[in-house]
């Protein structure tokens, strides 16, 4: 029907592929003289968003480019105070910083457009302005100062053991996000993006849920065997969507969200079948609560919720770390994520290295799925048991930068979050929605510091063209 | 001895040479479509002939209340199964006997003969299971389609956003977002003023809003197109379900009583039998799919636009070489696309429900992506594959109506297994627009 | 048209790439335009038709001052170009891609294809191409290709047309045609300037010769300048390509390649039927012209072409089809043609680098564990004894300039146990100073008793550092001759003469 779709021919491919060859060697050939004396200071090639994701052989060409106009700055004639403070200003935590500000102001700016006092004084601004800001005052004040009572600490309380119980709340809340967190941050390294977070939960969820509450057993047995399941079915879950990569080059994109469905579509059968997941005797799709012996057990004691599992997040982001910074298999791991191609020469095996990648994204996602039935609602599962998570982790992971620490501490600020943003909701009558338009419009300023750069008028640093920008690696390895 | 001369004897020969001394070829034989047939043969062995279900089913090709009637038919199931799933055994055949003449049949002859099989196949095993799954049962056959279109419709609208977008060279992961955002603002609008045309118009609009933040971060400042994407559907998503929660539900009268579009009957038309009360009795919504459709598709392949639009997505380099702006062509076809889009999103509120609901979409902006992919981004077969899913989903519908032997939620996921069969290259080779989801970086 | 550019300055950061370039191109001239790469010359011509804005200077056409905001401003001026890297969409037809951009259209943009395959034939028939409107750019053969970019030129009227390296990637006899087609074009009264940096094709159809180095123009010429005055001028310094090494000291039989056949993923034979053998202690040079199977077979040898068959011997075990991982453990060093895309990550440090092809084991690897307290000593020691200049072993590789990146993947390669080193366009970009440097550790090398295949499309750098030299058309070695063969006999070799002289008796002869 339309020619245009036809199999690329050989000739198109071979000339391609001289292009690129040939045009990154020419961008070379143009930075070679500016570069042969004084190295460039590392900072054109510091990770920007998303940490790994980033690299791209199609971006090492950038990547050659920027650096050149990176070496600019030196020779200016200009204080050095200014110039101190420029860097302060573009780093990337104030960077970080200022998106998560403005995110704030806007999430302030509809807190109080929706908020029934605001609309009311706004009918007669010109006579009385000051009740306007006084009722915006109250409004977003009040809505921020619950958000942050029901997230950190409630100064409504007496004593410290009860006031402090949010914090808890929120190291509950931010358990499964860090693990799925880990999970997408760990295939961005990798050059992979999964957004299979979902699917990975769930089917994760189910295993752990069923050998949870189907098989009786001492607990040192019974718990470490239910988390081994759900990690081994998330692994599945994602390593399929690895296989398939490696094997027909399907985009993990694609695979990822379709999986979501057939996952969510697979658990909800099984939740409504009576042998499979669901409970004896109900009708409800729900499973069965989880047996004593695989419960997560609290380790604050019984008036705080938070659970063993958040020690296991904490040991599963050394581990990552450990993977990702010290061993010879995230080595491997970075490399292909940063240039397949280069990986493939240096005789890594790129298609494995998707798969196993992927299996281990699609475990640690599942142990969010894992948190999530075994410690936060163990009473039984419902096909909604992911709570979203497996999309707020693309959000944690683009947060911490993909590394490892910097999503513990991503997944704890939007455990803050959804803490407190039920907190507010239950206290001011805002709605918790607004949550999720602050964490995305965070991901995304952090996503275009350029954006920041000139809503706070900050220079940009002098002589870059931009900095780096979020990519990921799309370029497929043939062989 | 002139040089024009000289030129034109050793020129032409040269080419000519070239063209003939192209590298020695051997053709590669792909099993896919003889291994997919074999698969769905299997499936018919065991569904249709190891577990029969015996009895008549029928076939109603039209309601009671039509000008004209067609008669039912009536057919035995266990037959129907035995004979349809000899025939695909027998195309099963065919094309492993094609696949093996590879080299020997012409490859146009022999991929002919496949797509031939593959339709009839399609065909063949539809009826069969139609007749397993609804023994004892009519087949309402026009109410099927019928319900094919309605869900189709906001799929397509979806889809051909995806195309657009997508052969721009940005790859629109925020279809669901752009739906979910015209559903809103449409139902919002409508409310207010009375008319479902200005809620219309504000689909559009809300669509373009969300393409201008996905095309100003992807373009500009060259963010990553799936993770704007995603991101954004998680915005869209928060930002309606707050407005929704905080502005519509405290005055739904006023705020979220959409009217409706109702359907128009096209004189004519609309009497002939099964197809016209499928196509031609319709929202004045679906009308405008048509159009739209034929409008993209023409657009694409014959006119200016739709050369500069591919170029752009193909070879932005060469298009800038050539004068062409690739950044603008990729923001104003960007938003053009999330125009479209955000129509199929106004379907939801203005023609299926009268009003907005949290979350409402619930993926159908995934499926119009599955379908962009599926349909190879081409619009026509990017509809048919919309369609495809729809009917899918429909059927499904129907199914739990009588009692389904197949649990509702295999035949739900349909439309995510056939778009991985798809991606994985197993019906047909998905390559996309080749500069799709990368930057431009001029220099 | 009479093309002036006065005083052209551009700069990228604080690298200037062109310095105050002044140019006239007079109508019916061909106006060369000589440099190596990196000079210059391409930023130049970019300026000149829009893409890049020049921060000083003016362009003139027939003395008026040009504004080029972009390369549509350029096109109208009358200024067309052949760029270096087709500016085509494969996907589209010729009439199409040639339509691109002007495209006449009537009702609601509706293209009217008709005239535009007219236009087509119309131009074709003037210079005697043979070119279907409706064939699909990315089918046809490379050559073809560039008469399609010429036709794109040509049907805007171009006056100006500015030639970008554009012999690169044809064989001597497309290159002869596209001599006279640039002569014809010049009859016509058209302006040319062929940007090069072959000094046989300046002088043999150059009427003026302009030298352009590091930004700079260094000098201009007749073109009955000698080719030592040319490459002077070029280089800065007399060239000395000539490697000094000893005569070639072969041992035993260590590679056979027997009947080996790649196919690419269309099933083309990319590498078809070819057999070699290689002793201990002997330099191979595969010479071609780009995109003639040398690529694919270098990559076959390292095990990273899928379709492959026939044979592949290395001390006799066989080595076909197996992995990567396998074929560099058996000591296979390789070096890639595109270091930036297979041979170095950018975004690792020259350390990591270092390591890159021996991640599996010790010495770098234990338990697990990389070795960082060894690999940094690793680097250390090979970033001077490689003398890869950078701030230090932790400095990115993307920081480096093209030599020394060469240097990172040369150091990496050639510290391990090797039974075979295989160099794919190893100078390829990099200063010259690099280039004597890569030269002296493959003579190095192979005086250590390794065997080395060199790949090379520079026959200067073929002659200069082979024992043998195999030359690869379409896929096929043509014939394997010894290194005193005359360019001429190789010319047309890469042209696909085949060579009387066997494979055999050419062994002999270096033996």
């Amino acid at each position: 029907m339309n020619p245009e779709n036809e199999a690329e021919q050989p000739a198109t491919r071979a000339e391609r592929r001289r292009q690129e060859a040939e045009h990154a060697h020419e961008i070379e050939e143009a930075v070679v003289a500016a570069l042969e004396t004084e190295p460039v200071p590392s900072e054109a090639v510091s990770a920007p968003v998303g940490g790994a994701p980033v690299a791209a052989a199609a971006a090492t060409a950038t990547a050659t480019k920027t650096a050149a106009p990176a070496e600019a700055t030196p020779g200016e004639e200009e204080p050095a105070s200014n110039r101190v403070l420029r860097e302060i200003m573009n780093g990337p935590v104030v960077l970080s910083f200022l998106a998560v500000l403005i995110a704030f102001i806007i999430g302030g700016i509809m807190i109080a457009l929706t908020n029934d006092e605001v609309q009311e004084t706004a009918g007669y601004f010109f006579a009385q302005p000051g009740d306007f800001f006084g009722a915006v005052w109250t409004a977003v004040s009040g809505a921020y100062g619950s958000l942050f009572q029901g997230a950190v600490y409630n100064f409504g309380k007496d004593d410290f053991a009860t006031g402090i119980r949010p914090l808890t709340d929120t190291l509950t809340y931010a358990t499964p996000l860090i693990a799925a967190g880990l999970g997408v941050g760990l295939a961005f390294r990798v050059g992979l993006f999964n957004i299979g977070g979902r699917g990975q939960m769930l089917v994760a969820a189910a295993a752990a849920g069923w050998v949870g509450f189907s098989f009786p057993m001492p607990m040192w047995i019974h718990l470490p065997v239910a988390i081994l399941a759900g990690l081994a079915a998330g692994a599945i879950w994602g390593g399929i969507v690895g296989f398939l990569k490696a094997r027909t080059g399907a985009h993990e994109v694609i695979l990822t969200i379709m999986l979501n469905y057939i996952a969510f579509y697979l658990i909800s059968f099984m939740l409504r079948t009576p042998g499979l997941l669901q409970a004896p005797g109900s009708v409800n799709p729900k499973s069965p609560a989880i047996l004593e012996s695989a419960v997560l057990p609290l380790i604050l004691g019984p008036n705080y919720k938070l659970h063993l599992g958040f020690i296991i997040v904490a040991v599963a982001t050394a581990g990552v770390w450990w993977l990702l910074n010290r061993s010879s298999t995230g080595f491997r791991f970075r490399a292909v994520g940063t240039n397949p191609n280069a990986a493939l020469v240096a005789g890594v095996n790129v298609k494995n290295t998707y798969v196993w990648a992927m299996a281990l994204a699609g475990g640690l996602v599942g142990l969010a799925g894992v948190m999530q039935i075994l410690g936060t609602t163990p009473d039984g599962m419902t096909s909604g048991i992911d709570a979203g998570i497996g999309f707020d982790a693309i959000t944690v992971a683009l947060l911490g930068r993909s590394r490892p620490w910097g999503i513990f501490a991503a997944g704890i600020l939007f455990g803050a979050f959804k803490a407190g943003g039920f907190a507010m909701q239950a206290s001011e009558g805002v709605s918790v929605d607004i949550v999720g338009v602050v964490q995305s419009l965070i991901v995304l300023f952090i996503a275009a510091p350029p954006l920041i750069r000139a809503i706070f008028f900050i220079p940009a640093p002098d002589g870059k063209l931009t900095r780096r920008p979020l990519r990921r690696n799309s370029k497929a390895v043939s062989a | 001895m002139s040089e024009q001369q000289s030129n034109t004897q050793t020129v032409t020969p040269a080419a000519d040479a070239a063209i003939s001394e192209v590298l020695e070829k051997k053709e590669l034989r792909s099993w896919k479509a003889a291994i997919a047939l074999a698969l769905f043969s299997v499936v018919s062995i065991i569904l249709f002939v190891v577990f029969p279900r015996h009895g008549q089913t029928g076939f109603r090709w039209s309601g009671a209340d039509d000008l004209i009637t067609l008669p039912t038919w009536h057919v035995d199931a266990a037959t129907t199964g035995t004979v349809v799933t000899i025939l695909l055994v027998l195309l099963t055949a065919l094309v492993v006997w094609v696949t093996l003449q590879t080299g020997r049949l012409a490859p146009r002859t022999r991929r002919l003969i496949t797509t031939a099989a593959v339709i009839v196949f399609a065909l063949a095993f539809m009826v069969a299971f139609l007749a397993w799954a609804m023994v004892g049962n009519n087949v309402p056959v026009t109410g099927l389609l019928l319900g094919t279109v309605s869900l189709s419709v906001p799929l397509i609208f979806g889809a051909m956003g995806g195309v657009i977008s997508e052969r721009v060279g940005v790859v629109n992961v925020a279809i669901e977002g752009q739906l979910l955002a015209g559903a809103f603002c449409s139902a919002m609008v409508a409310s207010l003023t009375g008319s479902p045309w200005a809620g219309l118009v504000a689909a559009m609009v809300a669509g373009v809003l969300v393409s201008f933040v996905l095309a100003a971060f992807a373009i500009k400042y060259l963010v990553d197109q799936v993770i704007v994407g995603v991101v954004l559907n998680v915005l869209v998503t928060g930002l309606t379900s707050f407005l929704y929660s905080s502005v519509l539900t405290k005055d739904a009268e006023t705020l979220n009583t959409a009217p409706r579009l109702s359907p128009v009957a096209i004189p004519g038309l609309s009497e002939i039998p099964v197809i016209g009360p499928v196509l031609f009795n319709q929202s004045a919504l679906v009308y405008v799919m048509y159009v739209v459709v034929a409008l993209v598709f023409l657009g694409l392949f014959k006119t200016r636009w739709g050369l500069r639009l591919r170029a752009v997505g193909e070879h932005p380099k060469a298009a800038d070489t050539v004068g062409i702006n690739v950044a603008r062509t990729r923001f104003w076809n960007v938003s053009l696309a999330g125009a479209i889009a955000g129509l199929g999103g106004a379907y939801f509120t203005l023609v299926s429900v009268g009003s907005f609901q949290k979350e409402m979409v619930a993926g159908a902006g995934f499926i119009a992506l599955a379908a962009v992919i599926f349909g190879r981004w081409d619009p026509i077969r990017a509809t048919l594959a919309a369609l495809l899913f729809g009917f899918a989903s429909n059927l499904q519908n129907v199914l739990a109506a009588v009692g389904s032997p197949v649990p509702s939620e295999f035949m739900l996921m349909l439309p995510y297994l056939v778009t991985i069969l798809a991606v994985a290259g197993l019906v047909g080779q998905s390559v996309g627009p080749a500069a799709s989801g990368k930057p431009y970086i001029k220099g | 048209m009479k093309l002036e550019l006065r005083g052209i300055t551009k700069r990228f950061g604080n690298f200037t790439a062109n310095d105050r370039i002044n140019l006239v191109v007079e109508p019916g001239q061909i106006h060369c335009l000589l440099g190596e790469n990196g000079a210059g010359k391409s930023t130049l011509m970019n300026v000149l038709y829009g893409l890049y804005q020049a921060d000083g200077g003016e362009i003139l056409l027939d003395d008026e001052v040009q504004e080029f905001a972009g390369p549509g401003d350029a096109m109208r001026a009358g200024i067309g170009m052949v760029h270096q890297h087709f500016m085509l969409v494969p996907v589209f037809t010729v009439a199409e891609n040639v339509i691109l951009g002007h495209e006449q259209a009537g009702f609601a943009g509706v293209l009217k294809m008709k005239e535009a395959r007219q236009r087509v034939r119309d131009i074709s028939a003037r210079f005697g191409f043979d070119v279907d409107p409706d064939a699909r750019v990315g089918d046809l053969p490379v050559g073809v290709q560039q008469r399609v970019e010429i036709i794109k030129a040509l049907s805007q009227d171009a006056r100006v047309l500015v030639f970008d390296e554009p012999t690169a990637v044809l064989t001597p006899q497309e290159t002869d045609e596209l001599m006279a087609i640039m002569q014809q074009l010049r009859a016509e009264g058209r302006s040319i300037v062929f940007i090069t940096h072959k000094l046989r094709e300046v002088r043999e159809v150059a009427d003026a010769i302009t030298v352009i180095r590091l930004g700079k123009i260094v000098g201009e010429a007749e073109p009955t300048a000698s080719n030592a005055d040319l490459a002077a001028l070029m280089v800065g310094r007399s060239v000395d390509l000539t490697v000094h090494k000893e005569p070639a000291q072969p041992g035993a039989e260590v590679l056979r390649v027997e009947g080996l056949t790649v196919l690419d993923e269309n099933g083309l034979k990319v590498v078809n039927d070819v057999s070699f053998n290689l002793r201990e202690g002997e330099i191979l040079a595969i010479a071609g012209v780009q995109g003639n199977g040398q690529t694919e077979l270098t990559e076959a040898l390292l095990g990273l072409q899928n379709k492959v068959s026939g044979s592949i011997t290395l001390n006799g075990a066989e080595i076909l089809g197996r992995s990567v991982r396998t074929i560099l453990d058996a000591g296979v060093g390789f070096v890639p043609e595109d270091r930036n895309r297979d041979g170095l990550i950018a975004e690792f440090s020259i350390a990591e680098n270092l390591m890159l092809d021996r991640s599996t084991g010790e010495p770098f690897v234990k338990a697990g564990n990389v070795q960082r307290a060894f690999r940094d000593e690793f680097a250390t020691e090979k970033r001077t004894e490689f003398d890869i200049r950078s701030g230090g072993i932790n400095s990115l590789a993307s920081e480096l300039s093209g030599g020394n990146q060469q240097k990172v993947v040369l150091a990496r390669e050639l510290s391990r146990d090797l039974k075979l080193f295989v160099a794919a366009q190893p100078t390829r970009g990099i200063d010259v100073g690099s280039i004597e440097f890569v030269h002296k550790r493959m003579v190095a090398t192979r005086d250590a008793g390794v065997p080395v295949i060199v790949v090379s499309t520079e026959l200067d750098e073929v002659v200069a550092l082979a024992d043998r030299i195999a030359v690869m058309y379409r896929g096929e070695i043509v014939g394997i001759v010894p290194s005193n063969t005359p360019r001429e006999v190789l010319g047309l070799m890469m042209a696909g003469e085949r060579h009387t002289e066997a494979p055999e008796a050419a062994h002999e002869v270096t033996a």
